[in-house]
């Protein structure tokens, strides 16, 4: 008979979040400790299968006893730690970070909870000046090949594909972030176009991308001729068949045609990921 | 074979050269089959990526600028991917990335201190007489301004400072850096810290030794580590480089880490515009910063000493870097510190332009062949620090006070200054006194007090407004003139001593100008990481020119105030946490509107 090996159970540690008393595992985020807890929390650039890198602070909640306030998604729960979620400096700052994107970022294809959160602090990013008069990230798009586009006037510089190109999933190293401050930008080794850059294309990168910025180029044709509806889409999950390791495929079907494929996050094999032959090797089945 | 992929572009001679002596003594890269090299191969991080910022210094002083061919081929032999490579070399403003339009780039200053004397004039001069000119954020020598790096193709650096047309051409031609300013309290029986500047050979250890050096690092090796972090912690030492962390619980918190490879860094990043005390230590007395860093390293166990330097010291770092060696030859740096069989040594690394460099975790960052980008705290450098290992990190002003501490001991350090801010404190005095350069004073000095021994205000009795502890610090006024300057007092008024700078302005300069450029020196030197600062710092920027273009302050205010709030509050490091307080203290006290 096969022994199941069971961890040993971690301690719990207990902190006050908005008042409430909370019991979690030691080890988990403050972020964890408020899921637990149910209440939302705005996040960008953390994501479940990455390492928080704690950028965009739209997360940020105020701790006791500290100077400033601390991202919720890297900050170790602590025994004792009293945590305010929704206090006016809280607010103020997510507003704020909300504000300071919009104005200068397209975030027209930004998740839907981007907006709502949006909506929650009542973000009016139009304050910060008219968008012809302020800096903006504003460029063409970079369509270089037929698999991908890269849409950096729509890119808040969340690091994610960054670091799904490199330790997080894909080991490629093929982008990182270049130049500083408000010129910082993803960008290959002297801009050289992704072709001819070490990508491999597996598409890991718009697998964890949450603004649009990086897209299919079925889903960048299809945007720009107005086709695209997502209302008309159908997810079809399924199992890649080009070798065993057994991912599982999401197929986005829109008028019988496959425009985009993606793996849930939480999948045990590809933790979101894929390979190019996964994101990208459908085009048979359409044949 | 490794899974990296590099570019095809080749080298040149003098590019493949520079960069093997960077890697000298570490041999070609061995692929062991099957080995996954990536990020360098975690182990080798350390001991290879380290060198990538060397490594871009060396390819832009032999070609200029980083070009392909080199930057790819310090790739393969360092093994760093070279989209992360090109990542780093344009996070620094030194580093040019185009082909280079002439051998030479002057770098003149136009901050703060030094646009009041001439600087944007000296900008139009210098190109009109051909120069390459790029106008640059502080470049440190704010006592005598207007301030000029001459950036060299296959040669060292240069300062000339004043600059004028006629001294760049001077100095290009004959390759030396205008000479270190004299001290205008030297000779003062007063002086601690600065006593051997201008007074010792700072090329010579024989010389510094005959004025009292390196008895501080016997009396330390006689007391023992723990001993000698007890006489700083009883001295009560705090930290210089504007955080004021108390130095005693910093040692003890590395040196308590046992078993750990433990790391001492001197932080000589200074670029708080405004600041330049390190500086003249560096250039005037650098054995004494040896032979600090050599006690520290002996009080934490660290056996690794980094001295990171801003790029824009060519004179401190030749200076430090001859002391270094001279040090090693004496057996005082080396696997048997002056006999006492404890190991410690120096490396000299050097910056790039970056003012973000000067924040503890992105100095590591910065060491370590990554971007300059501040980390999140915690954990702490104590625990967490270079390459992950406990690390003590301080300033260069911080380390020197040791010494006499070390002389005279913990009880009679205290005994100076005030009960809550002991010791002295360097003074950076520059625009509109008397005498400016650096001075020591002992804490609780007044504002006046510190003009007064410059030689007090030009044309006027009183400044018309002074910036306190530099861009990260505050306006004040006359109303402040005898506010005691140490920490307790500063706090309570609201303000901070900051990197000790004290930049004096008259009614004839222009406020809002001046407040601009502080908001643009913090937009340029934003390290880009977090939204708050990456993005608000150009927001606040933007008000502030609409303020210039004749917007009234009653629409803008709740802008300006929620642009400060947030990168008050969520920014990750302390460039955006302090980057509205001097342009807030200028509104407050309504510095603009008196002189539009």
């Amino acid at each position: 008979m096969n022994a199941v090996p069971v961890a040993d159970p971690r301690p719990l540690v207990e902190l006050i979040i908005d008042g409430q008393a909370v019991r979690v595992p030691q080890g988990s985020t403050i972020l964890d400790a408020c899921r637990q807890e149910g209440i939302d929390t705005p996040t960008l650039c953390w994501a479940e299968n990455l390492t928080p890198v704690n950028v965009c602070r739209v997360c940020i909640v105020e701790v006791e006893n500290s100077r400033v306030l601390v991202p919720s998604c890297s900050r170790g729960a602590e025994d004792g730690m009293v945590v305010a979620t929704d206090s006016e400096r809280v607010r103020t700052s997510r507003k704020m970070v909300f504000e300071l994107l919009a104005s200068s970022v397209d975030l027209d294809r930004a998740d839907d909870e981007v907006h709502a959160w949006m909506d929650h602090y009542g973000c009016d990013p139009g304050r910060m000046g008219d968008k012809a008069d302020i800096a903006t990230v504003a460029q063409p798009p970079k369509v270089q090949d037929d698999l991908y586009v890269r849409d950096y006037e729509r890119c808040i510089l969340c690091y994610k594909c960054v670091e799904a190109c490199g330790e997080d999933a894909q080991f490629t190293f093929a982008i990182a972030t270049a130049g500083r401050g408000f010129g910082a930008h993803i960008s290959t080794e002297f801009d050289v176009s992704l072709p001819d850059s070490a990508c491999v294309y597996c598409g890991n990168c718009i697998g964890v991308c949450p603004t649009g910025a990086l897209v299919f180029k079925t889903e960048h044709d299809m945007r720009e001729e107005g086709t695209w509806n997502e209302d008309a889409q159908s997810v079809t999950t399924t199992v890649c068949t080009f070798c065993g390791v057994g991912c599982n495929l999401e197929l986005h079907v829109q008028d019988e045609q496959i425009v985009k494929v993606t793996s849930p996050a939480d999948h045990s094999v590809t933790n979101g990921h894929l390979c190019i032959k996964g994101r990208f090797g459908w085009q048979h089945a359409q044949s | 074979m490794p899974d990296l992929r590099f570019g095809d572009a080749e080298p040149t001679d003098a590019e493949r050269v520079a960069v093997d002596e960077v890697v000298a003594g570490l041999g070609a890269v061995v692929v062991v089959e099957g080995e996954r090299l990536v990020y360098a191969g975690h182990t080798r991080t350390a001991e290879r990526r380290n060198l990538l910022l060397p490594a871009l210094h060396a390819i832009q002083r032999a070609s200029g600028w980083i070009s392909p061919g080199g930057l790819d081929y310090a790739c393969r032999q360092l093994e760093v991917p070279p989209a992360e490579a090109y990542g780093v070399a344009t996070f620094y403003h030194l580093f040019i990335h185009e082909p280079p339009e002439s051998p030479d780039v002057v770098h003149v200053c136009d901050d703060v201190a030094c646009r009041p004397v001439g600087a944007i004039r000296l900008i139009d001069e210098l190109r009109d007489a051909g120069h390459h000119v790029k106008a640059s954020p502080c470049l440190g020598q704010c006592e005598r301004g207007p301030a000029v790096l001459v950036q060299r193709t296959g040669d060292h650096d240069l300062t000339v400072a004043p600059g004028t047309v006629d001294e760049v051409a001077v100095a290009i031609s004959g390759r030396t850096s205008t000479a270190s300013a004299a001290l205008s309290q030297a000779g003062s029986p007063d002086l601690r810290l600065l006593a051997r500047v201008g007074v010792a050979d700072p090329e010579s250890i024989e010389d510094y030794r005959a004025h009292g050096g390196y008895q501080a690092l016997d009396a330390a090796l006689a007391m023992g580590p723990d001993r000698v972090i007890e006489e700083v912690t009883t001295a009560g030492l705090s930290g210089r480089g504007g955080a004021a962390f108390p130095t005693g619980v910093k040692w003890r918190a590395v040196a308590d880490q046992q078993g750990r490879p433990r790391h001492l860094v001197c932080n000589a990043d200074e670029s708080e515009p405004g600041t330049f005390k390190d500086r003249v230590i560096m250039e005037s007395d650098p054995f004494s910063l040896v032979e600090a860093m050599t006690i520290a390293g002996f009080a934490t166990g660290a056996e690794q000493g980094w001295l990171y330097i801003r790029g824009e010291y060519p004179v401190a770092t030749h200076r430090l870097r001859t002391a270094i060696d001279q040090a090693r030859a004496a057996g005082l740096l080396g696997d048997d510190v002056a006999g006492s069989e404890t190991r410690f040594d120096i490396d000299l690394r050097i910056g790039a332009g970056a003012y973000i460099c000067g924040e503890e975790t992105a100095l590591f960052n910065s060491i370590e062949g990554f971007r300059g980008e501040p980390r999140n705290k915690p954990p702490f450098p104590t625990t967490h620090g270079l390459f992950g290992e406990p690390t003590a990190i301080n300033n260069v002003e911080t380390l020197v006070n040791v010494l006499p501490i070390m002389l005279d001991g913990g009880e009679a350090y205290r005994a100076t200054g005030t009960e809550r801010s002991p010791g002295t404190r360097l003074f950076c005095l520059s625009g509109r006194v008397a005498n400016p350069g650096i001075y020591e004073h002992e804490f609780g000095i007044t504002l006046r007090g510190v003009l007064e021994a410059a030689g007090g205000v030009v044309g006027a009795d009183e400044p018309h407004a002074v910036l306190l502890g530099g861009a990260a610090g505050f306006f004040v006024r006359s109303e402040q003139l005898d506010l005691p300057l140490t920490l307790e007092d500063t706090r309570a008024a609201g303000v901070s001593l900051g990197s000790g700078v004290v930049m004096v302005f008259g009614e004839e300069d222009d406020m809002v100008d001046t407040v601009r450029r502080v908001a643009e020196f913090f937009r340029d030197e934003s390290c880009g990481q977090c939204v708050p600062c990456r993005v608000g710092t150009i927001r606040q920027e933007e008000v502030l020119a609409r303020l210039r273009g004749g917007a009234t302050l009653d629409d803008e205010r709740e802008l300006l105030d929620d642009l400060a709030a947030v990168m008050r509050d969520a920014s990750i490091c302390g460039l955006g946490q302090t980057a509205s307080g001097a342009i807030l203290s200028a509104l407050d006290l309504g510095l603009l509107e008196g002189s539009r």
